[in-house]
């Protein structure tokens, strides 16, 4: 894989106006685009005879509460032939509705379904945008941020109404979320304590 | 005069003994003709991605093992791979031998389970039972080297969990000498069966270029005959130190999978006695002491080796911002982890992606025009296990 450089330049020299940033890192080239030159981007990078990205191996979605643009959608992409690995990603707000790569990638429409199914992304033109993963009749998206670890409701049957039912979720004990990530500045602190208190006296 | 045909619609699942699990599939048909497959699956999810992302790195490795539950280790070399490759520690070459070495028992205990369960499938039921006593010895081996048979949870970023126990490394030798004669039993039953060619010949073809495009990993694109397998193509680990052949189907139907699984089981012999062999006495896991817990005789001598080992294993280790695809060749194909870093001890993001995910996908387009009796059959040869499919 030690061409992944001339793959760079040739990506960047055929898409130069749509191609955003590029980079490598690890033997892979990632690469951030505009979410309306996707499909061109694909279709480039599935039928050019230099690059035969022919597989799409995943699309996934990072959550990013605070950004004004919420959503960072990564597409991975395989090339048996050159074997190289390169990974194209955008971001996109929370209500935008992003093109769907079923027709160039059949492989997509579950990848896409679980997209929607997780983080609420809509499609355009997905032939059969369901949900796929979570329980029939789920409300919400798991995988974003805001969503509880626990989740909202529980299910059990029930012996009265003879059916599965959902309640809100009670649990005996809160899940306990330690912050091991504060840092050890116990010292520091008296330190500056008592700076504090010079400075008064 | 013209007639009506109305197509029945079949429940297949969620509890059958040949969906291989928790599939729900729904079958428009047609007589005895399948129409249209449409798979509801989701019924295993436990929401792993999620979980993973509010546990520590550490912590977050069994998880791995609950998703393609007949090869747990497998799942485990691909995160530990991705953490490496992040915070760029070297691992020593006896944990590598050792982790090769595992990850070849899962690929037998994986196609064991699937070769067999197929067979039964069609109506074969010997070789289950003479599969799952091998199964069981493999399982052993997982048990005196991580003291549990399925959730091993023995890999680590930076190597493995412990070394060898004594004795284990012959053993596993012994059972490289006995196990190709039950492949070669097993073989006997089934390769030049009469009634498993009848339901597995020219059953659920796929074509090279449809296997690209489904995004078919591993036996499901090698049966086809695209010669693409990540020990060879992208090494990790110390693969390239090794010496196996990688075997491709012709046909690309269900009967050619099946071979292509049992050589590759003969090739996993190769491996692990290979690996054996190349062992030296060294490390198992990294030296750095920022990754890798102290040794348990240093804790009862020395206060900073205990105050580390407080800290490793509450906070944990933290992993600096990065953004990393690994893939790794599991039994059932690419199995690949896509991380994001944010520099703290936890993951901000963790994607698997599962093999069975994208196979399962294409059961529509497989199993069109076929009859009703090809569906297990069909469902066996892409080897789906809802661990991993559910997540």
């Amino acid at each position: 894989m030690n061409n992944l450089n001339d793959l760079e330049k040739k990506i960047n020299s055929e898409l130069n106006t749509k191609i955003k940033n590029s980079e490598i890192r690890h033997n892979q080239l990632y690469i951030s685009i505009d979410c309306h030159d996707l499909v061109d981007v694909c279709i480039f990078l599935k039928s050019n005879k230099n690059t035969k990205f022919r597989q799409l191996i995943e699309i996934t979605a990072v959550d990013y509460p605070e950004a004004t643009k919420r959503f960072k959608i990564v597409y991975l992409f395989l090339s048996h032939e050159f074997n190289y690995r390169i990974i194209l990603s955008y971001f996109i707000n929370e209500n935008e509705v992003i093109p769907s790569l079923t027709s160039i990638f059949p492989s997509a429409n579950w990848m896409e379904r679980e997209l929607f199914d997780m983080y609420g992304v809509n499609f355009k033109d997905h032939p059969d945008l369901r949900r796929i993963l979570t329980d029939y009749g789920f409300e919400g998206h798991p995988l974003r941020k805001d969503f509880p670890l626990t989740g909202h409701v529980e299910s059990r049957y029930s012996e009265d109404q003879k059916k599965v039912i959902n309640e809100p979720v009670k649990l005996e004990q809160n899940y306990r979320n330690f912050d091991y990530e504060s840092p050890w500045k116990g010292t520091e602190y008296i330190k500056r304590q008592t700076e504090k208190n010079d400075e008064k006296n | 005069m013209t007639k009506k045909i109305k197509t029945l619609n079949l429940n297949f699942g969620p509890q059958h003994p040949a969906a291989h699990g928790v599939l729900r599939l729904i079958l428009e048909l047609d007589g005895e003709v399948v129409e249209k497959a449409d798979p509801h699956i989701g019924l295993l999810h436990r929401g792993t991605e999620k979980l993973i992302e509010n546990k520590t790195y550490m912590q977050a490795v069994p998880y791995f093992d609950r998703l393609d539950y007949v090869a747990p280790m497998n799942q485990e070399h691909a995160f530990a791979l991705a953490i490496e490759k992040i915070l760029q520690i070297e691992v020593p070459i006896r944990a590598q031998f050792i982790r090769v070495m595992f990850c070849e028992i899962g690929r037998i205990l994986s196609h064991i389970l699937n070769v067999t369960t197929q067979a039964l499938d069609v109506g074969a039921l010997t070789p289950s039972l003479w599969g799952f006593e091998e199964r069981e010895t493999l399982m052993t081996f997982y048990e005196r080297v991580s003291g549990s048979r399925l959730h091993a949870n023995y890999f680590r970023a930076g190597g493995v969990h412990q070394d060898l126990p004594r004795g284990l490394a012959d053993d596993i030798l012994d059972f490289c000498e006995s196990f190709p004669k039950i492949i070669d039993d097993l073989e006997t039953l089934l390769t030049d069966n009469r009634i498993f060619k009848q339901r597995n010949v020219d059953i659920g073809i796929v074509s090279k270029e449809d296997a690209l495009d489904y995004s078919f990993s591993g036996v499901m694109i090698r049966g086809s005959g695209v010669p693409w397998d990540l020990r060879k193509s992208q090494p990790y680990d110390c693969y390239e130190q090794l010496d196996f052949k990688i075997p491709v189907g012709k046909n690309g139907d269900c009967y050619d999978r099946y071979l292509c699984r049992i050589e590759e089981m003969r090739e996993s012999v190769g491996i692990i006695k290979q690996c054996i062999a190349k062992m030296t006495k060294g490390p198992i896991k990294s030296l750095d002491g920022k990754i890798s817990p102290p040794l348990k005789k240093d804790i009862k001598q020395s206060m900073e080796s205990l105050i580390h080992h407080f800290k490793l294993f509450t906070e944990g280790y933290r992993v600096n911002k990065d953004e990393i695809y690994t893939a790794v060749e599991a039994p059932k194909g690419e199995f690949g982890v896509y991380l994001i870093s944010d520099g703290t001890s936890k993951p901000y993001k963790c994607k698997i992606r599962a093999p069975g995910f994208s196979h399962l996908q294409a059961m529509d387009y497989l199993i069109k025009g076929h009859m009703l009796a090809d569906v297990p059959a069909v469902l066996g040869s892409l080897d789906i296990v809802f661990g991993e499919v559910d997540r």
